[in-house]
């Protein structure tokens, strides 16, 4: 995983509440054998016309949208089933920074284990982040985790909670298995020790 | 302080705890298989990372195999491409496959132990849910997800939490036509399908201890099926027996260092659990399941239930919605229950010892008008056996079709599968909505029902 880095970049407004994993990546994909290359797919069924054409009346297919990095999006976002899929397709399609008032658990979790940073605001704070996008699309949000806050141009900026371990992780872009690396020499420890207990698994 | 055989492999395999993280516990052996893998190659590649401990991997193709025409190209476009990066992942990594043309080929649960490759003591791995199998081998046998192939791959640990631990005791003897099947079953029809979650089951008591290894693993098996994490049981003698020889077990130098060992990972006496089972041996009659959760199961000579016989709301409306998609009426006496298909094999019941009671069942029969059975041998080491012994004649000769291992219709990832309300029995693990096709219905039993219902076209007691 990359480190997570202060970016300025185009919010992208989702204003729909519920999205479901099947909605955020449909189960007909789940058969291909990469991680990666989910993101063209992500949103499909709002995304796509019958004829594979590109849904203009989609909002993330909004010229002004293009490139965005941030998505601002309605309650509960990631419910339904558990697929990693999900937040693959996400952190694939480019969005690294997510807005809401509340995510799904399993959900919020496989977000920082794939580099995206799921920010939660209160109410009144998304309402105005939304009418901000809605006023001026196109416009650019400065995500700075390190400092734990959110700024706009027209002041709707904000400071948000996180785990601490969890920021730790993200800055240093450090996924699950980054952590555990941290602890190679205990592992080379314990192996040693292994090697002398049981040798025959190591003839 | 005296010590459950779980805590002595947890303690025994706890690498470090970083205060706020997960205990890190280290594994011995990591099993894979096609469809759970893919993902996991790309991710480790993508981060530049290398699998750290290639010996400790063994891999095959079992779920998308085809059962007949294995020379032919794989036709599913989709099953070709995972079989295809398979193939190409345990290439780049070095690591040990038995791929779809291997003598050693077979349903990963069951080669596994037919090469000796887990050992009394262990930490096993796999993404898939029935790792628990090698729980019979006195080994924490569990399946995981796929961001955590990844993790063992790169790391050779995992962060885990603490099961609670369950002393399942089955005592007593079980009767001539039950099986380890109607063991696990029955357990699962008293536990639920959530009864075991948060739990390792511990099978022991006389009935357990008296089974096969081959038993002892269909029992296991099943545990992930009652919820639980893992389920496992106390090395023996038998499992000693079984081990010598095999080409993963200790060689003959350090064999004895190693059964010392090995000996000395079962629960101590008197050891506390904290949740006990007891179940009477004796009072296990063959088991069939009735709905599309394996807890909604009867003996054979019971009848299908009616939702008002259920104690809570939920359970009431889950026999209602079961019935409904097996398209049974309460009441009706489970042998009267016809069947159109018959599947014999998957991890669950694809040993020899499998096959053998399904043919000495078949032999002299004919399969009823009607009926399709198949017979899956687990591995091509099941399959030889068995012909060696002459077993795929008496199916033949009954009409059954004699195929080549895998998962076939265990899961119905490879072509072999159920039409729409086709009703089967099944020597597999689970009998959940369209899980052997769309619309199609399952019946788990043992290997013996199977072939009886074969015969019949109906469910049969096999014990009268
Ligand atoms: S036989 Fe069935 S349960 Fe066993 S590994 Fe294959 S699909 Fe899974």
């Amino acid at each position: 995983m990359k480190a997570y880095k202060k970016h300025e970049s185009i919010a992208a407004l989702m204003n729909r509440s519920n999205v479901d994993t099947d909605q955020i990546i449909p189960k007909q994909f789940l058969k291909k054998v990469e991680r990666s290359g989910f993101g063209v797919h992500l949103f499909h069924d709002w995304r796509y016309n019958e004829d594979a054409s590109d849904n203009l009346d989609f909002e993330l297919n909004k010229p002004a949208f293009k490139g965005a990095k941030v998505l601002v999006v309605g309650d509960n976002f990631g419910c339904g089933s558990s697929r990693e899929h999900a937040p693959w397709a996400i952190e694939d399609y480019g969005f690294n920074a997510i807005i809401s008032t509340s995510y799904a658990d399993i959900f919020y979790n496989n977000c920082f284990k794939n580099g995206i940073l799921p920010i939660v605001v209160d109410k009144a704070q998304l309402d105005s982040l939304m009418a901000e996008i809605d006023a001026n699309e196109g416009v650019c949000f400065t995500v700075d985790l390190e400092n734990q806050q959110v700024i706009t141009p027209a002041g709707n900026g904000f400071k948000f909670e996180i785990d601490p371990f969890r920021k730790e992780n993200l800055l240093k872009g450090l996924d699950d298995i980054g952590l555990t690396l941290e602890h190679t020499d205990k592992i080379d420890q314990y192996e040693e020790k292994h090697k002398a207990l049981y040798p025959w698994l190591w003839a | 302080m005296k010590k459950t055989m779980y805590e002595k492999i947890w303690d025994s395999h706890f690498v470090h705890q970083e205060p706020g993280q997960a205990p890190l516990l280290y594994v011995d052996r990591h099993l894979m298989h096609e469809v759970t893998s893919p993902q996991a190659f790309e991710g480790l590649r993508n981060s530049g990372r290398k699998v750290r401990n290639v010996h400790s991997i063994l891999a095959t193709m079992d779920h998308c195999v085809p059962t007949k025409n294995r020379d032919l190209p794989i036709a599913d476009p989709i099953a070709k491409k995972q079989i295809d990066t398979m193939a190409e992942n345990c290439e780049e990594n070095g690591l040990n496959l038995y791929d779809m043309k291997s003598p050693d080929n077979g349903v990963i649960h069951i080669v596994v132990p037919e090469h000796g490759f887990v050992h009394p003591g262990m930490v096993v791995v796999c993404g898939d849910s029935h790792t628990a199998t090698h729980g019979a081998f006195g080994a924490l046998a569990f399946g995981i997800g796929t961001s955590e192939v990844e993790h063992v791959m790169a790391t050779q640990t995992l962060p885990q939490t603490k099961s609670k631990i369950m002393l399942i005791r089955v005592d007593g003897k079980l009767s001539d036509a039950c099986t380890a099947k109607d063991i696990a079953l029955a357990i699962i029809g008293k536990t639920g399908t959530a009864g075991g979650t948060g739990y390792v089951f511990e099978f022991a008591g006389d009935a357990v201890m008296s089974l096969t290894m081959e038993g002892r693993m269909t029992l296991c098996n099943m545990a992930i099926e009652a919820g639980a994490r893992a389920g496992m049981i106390a090395p023996d003698e038998k499992t000693f027996e079984f081990l010598k020889g095999k080409e993963f077990a200790p060689s003959e130098e350090q064999w004895e260092q190693a059964v010392e060992f090995w000996r000395s990972m079962a629960s101590d006496d008197g050891a506390q659990f904290d949740a006990e089972l007891v179940l009477d041996a004796a009072e296990i009659s063959p088991q069939v399941t009735w709905g599309t959760s394996p807890e909604q199961v009867v003996s054979v000579n019971d009848v299908v239930p009616a939702p008002e016989s259920f104690e809570n709301e939920i359970q009431q409306q889950a026999c209602e919605g079961a019935l409904n998609y097996m398209g049974l009426t309460a009441g009706t006496k489970m042998t009267d229950i016809k069947i159109d298909y018959v599947f014999v094999g998957s991890c669950t019941n694809g040993r020899i010892e499998d096959f053998r009671s399904a043919a000495s069942v078949a032999k002299g029969t004919q399969v009823a008008e009607g009926v399709t059975a198949i017979a899956v041998p687990g591995s091509y080491h099941v399959k030889k056996q068995a012909e060696a012994e002459g077993l795929d004649k008496i199916f033949t000769e009954a009409g059954w079709e004699w195929r080549e291992p895998g998962c076939s219709m265990c899961l119905a990832m490879n072509g072999d599968e159920l039409k729409d309300k086709e009703r089967c029995a099944s020597t597999s693990n689970r009998n959940f909505e369209g899980r052997q096709g769309k619309g199609g219905r399952t019946h788990l039993v043992s290997p013996a029902m199977a072939a009886a219902a074969a015969a019949a076209g109906h469910f049969v007691d096999i014990s009268k």
